[in-house]
């Protein structure tokens, strides 16, 4: 096995006075002496006497832990590829918690608020709709949020939240993550003749109570994200940070 | 002037023999039938539009910015302040759409006449391929101008992975970059859209048009001219019922290619957006995270099977259901030569089963793509007042859906059981002489 065995043979195929077809297994084993070109197609007799048995097992071994280390190798060399496509230093920083101040929300009014450059909804929600939460259970997919990658243990609770009127949750459809419209009147929408006020997606027409509860029926499978959150004092609360966290 | 043309041409020709065969298999010795029709235009007019798409978006790039910051003015730049910039714009979007007519019919074709099935399914599985990276290379295109469409398309695209068990999330992060569309996601879809994805768009187009001729292109009849009688007035080997490519068939189809471009030239000199179609007006304002469009859709092209992913309802906690049917109706395309087992290509001789099929197959795709344009959301309430429009519209849809997909389902049963009666095929096309 020299490198004169791979030249000749390469000069074979190169040699545009023959086929391939022509040649058995046998010839491309046979070995010249110094890599020698050959004329007109033809393996001169010397050479031909000069066969020599291969080695199978070797030539498989060599084959499958040249193919081994060579994929390993291409593996390796990918991930840093791969890895280019992760969020860069600079997009997680810009994830950093959000201090809101939410004095200025008047009852029944929402306020979106950027965080990670995602839409947060903060809603004061009135008496009048906290009421209508109850009841409602049977229209709903998960009313009691079981799913607890949907929301903190602080906020697994019917109104979804730290303090009842308070709703904050990320404004984003959980089917394809548009952000849904804000519907908060108590009245008959032409998407729901009995509508109790709450959020709708006009992308694909999921609809979600005033807890960001989702309804059955609807493609949304899961009710709204509720971000860790926490209440710096009654008028500003951090977004992105556990209570706990926050001491 | 000849003499040095031809010394030119033996110069080469000494260095490359195989360059001059394979060059005349290819176009001016390759045998076609003679009966094609009006359906064999479109084959071309891909190749013609995929040349537009090149060369434009070439012209373009030299003016576009790549960055959430400047990429919708660099758009509005290209169309306001360079050079008869937005000819070449329009060029770029008008080509994009008229891609998919030309592409949708070019299969059409293919299903009508059988040309999918044996021997010719690597033909077509080389065609699903390139309709496949197609639309991946259209929907990163439209990204690139930065509107609110863009933006929302992107999302709404992207957080199709996010359906996926487990990895869903984090794949959505990885696609983007981000934690919404943004800047380093504008940057990848322009890298992939014009270096990428058009490299992989040509190699697929080389291998497409290998594998055909190859095998000799099918015709309206379905019937094999290879193993029809020999010998026609060129050549005594080639089929009697084939013609050579060139001049017979660059002559048809530059006839096509004309009528075609005359058509493409009035969309864009007259009606470039095509009434939103082309280009939806939420795309004409910049790109906003904070305020989705009111009637979110994808361009129309992408409608039908965006409609089938709206139908599918969510259960057992994912929406996974839909993103599998979406991109399983594609699938399906690509699986249809081993779905229909008939043994006859042509329509024309095929069973009535298959017929009426066929035509519940464009029927339910093209109601399909008025349900994910949102058509239907506004047709009903105008022509049934009163009528709860989100269950009539999911009734229509579903029952679409169901159309699309009982074609596969009724063709595999309809031939793997013998249930379909053809009619006898001519051993020659049916126009010779």
């Amino acid at each position: 096995m020299q490198m004169g065995e791979v030249r000749f043979s390469l000069l074979y195929v190169a040699d545009a006075a023959v086929t391939l077809p022509e040649f058995a297994e046998a010839d491309f084993q046979s070995k010249p002496a110094n890599g020698a070109r050959i004329l007109n197609g033809k393996v001169p007799e010397s050479l031909m006497a000069n066969e020599e048995v291969v080695d199978h097992g070797r030539r498989r071994f060599l084959t499958v832990t040249t193919a081994v280390v060579g994929g390993a190798g291409v593996i390796a060399a990918v991930v840093p590829f791969i890895k280019s496509w992760e969020p860069s230093a600079r997009a997680k920083a810009a994830g950093a918690p959000v201090t809101v101040d939410i004095s200025a929300i008047e009852a029944g009014q929402k306020v979106t608020f950027a965080w990670r450059s995602l839409p947060v909804f903060v809603v004061n929600r009135t008496k009048d709709q906290l009421a209508q939460l109850k009841g409602l259970e049977p229209r709903l997919l998960d009313p009691l949020s079981s799913d607890a990658a949907q929301q903190p243990k602080y906020a697994t609770n019917e109104t979804r939240s730290i303090k009842p009127e308070w709703l904050v949750v990320i404004g984003l459809c959980t089917h394809l993550g548009c952000v849904p419209d804000f519907v908060p009147d108590i009245k008959p929408e032409p998407f729901d003749a009995n509508w109790k006020g709450g959020f709708y997606c006009p992308c694909h027409k999921s609809r979600y109570d005033l807890s960001g509860r989702v309804f059955s029926g609807v493609p949304a499978p899961k009710n709204l994200p509720v971000p860790p959150y926490h209440f710096i004092d009654d008028t500003h609360i951090q977004i992105g940070v556990d209570p706990q966290e926050a001491g | 002037m000849a003499n040095v043309f031809s010394r030119i041409g033996d110069w080469v020709n000494e260095r490359a023999p195989n360059l001059a065969p394979t060059y005349r298999k290819h176009m001016t010795e390759y045998y076609a039938p003679k009966n094609f029709n009006l359906w064999y235009y479109f084959g071309s007019l891909a190749l013609l539009v995929l040349v537009n798409q090149i060369v434009t978006g070439i012209f373009l790039t030299m003016n576009y910015k790549t960055s959430a910051a400047e990429a919708f003015n660099s758009v509005e730049y290209i169309m306001r302040d360079v050079e008869w910039g937005w000819l070449i714009r329009y060029m770029h979007s008008t080509g994009a759409s008229l891609f998919f007519v030309v592409v949708f019919l070019h299969m059409f074709r293919g299903i009508m006449y059988g040309s999918f099935k044996k021997p010719r399914e690597l033909v077509w599985i080389l065609g699903m391929l390139i309709f496949l990276v197609l639309m991946a290379e259209a929907f990163m295109g439209y990204v690139l101008p930065w509107g609110n469409m863009s933006f929302w398309g992107a999302k709404v695209i992207i957080s199709l992975f996010g359906t996926i068990p487990f990895i869903g999330d984090s794949l959505v992060q990885w696609i983007m970059g981000d934690f919404l569309p943004a800047d380093a996601t504008l940057n990848r879809f322009f890298a992939l859209h014009v270096i990428a994805l058009p490299l992989v768009l040509l190699l697929l187009v080389v291998l497409h048009l290998a594998a055909l001729h190859e095998v000799g292109s099918n015709n309206p009849d379905g019937v094999d001219v290879k193993h029809g009688p020999k010998g026609n007035r060129w050549d005594a080997n080639k089929p009697k019922d084939a013609i050579p490519f060139h001049p017979y068939y660059t002559v048809k189809n530059l006839f096509g290619t004309g009528f075609f471009i005359t058509v493409a030239a009035f969309i864009i000199f007259f009606a470039p957006t095509f009434g939103g179609w082309f280009l939806e007006h939420d795309n004409f304002t910049p790109a906003n995270n904070l305020v989705t469009p009111s009637h979110i859709k994808p361009s129309w092209y992408f409608t039908p099977f965006y409609a089938i992913l709206r139908m599918i309802p969510s259960y057992f906690g994912t929406a996974i259901w839909g993103v599998l049917g979406m991109f399983g109706a594609i699938l399906l395309l690509a699986l249809l030569p081993w779905i229909d087992k008939g043994e006859v290509r042509s329509v024309r001789f095929r069973g009535l089963g298959f017929r009426i099929a066929l035509g519940v197959l464009v029927v339910s795709f093209l109601a399909l793509g008025l349900v994910g344009a949102g058509v239907t959301a506004e047709v009903i309430p105008a022509w049934f007042p009163g009528v709860d429009v989100t269950t009539w519209e999911n009734a229509f849809g579903r029952l679409m859906v169901l159309g699309y997909f009982g074609f596969f389902v009724f063709v595999w049963i309809y031939t793997r059981f013998g249930f379909e009666k053809t009619k006898p095929v001519p051993e020659r096309v049916t126009m010779h002489d």
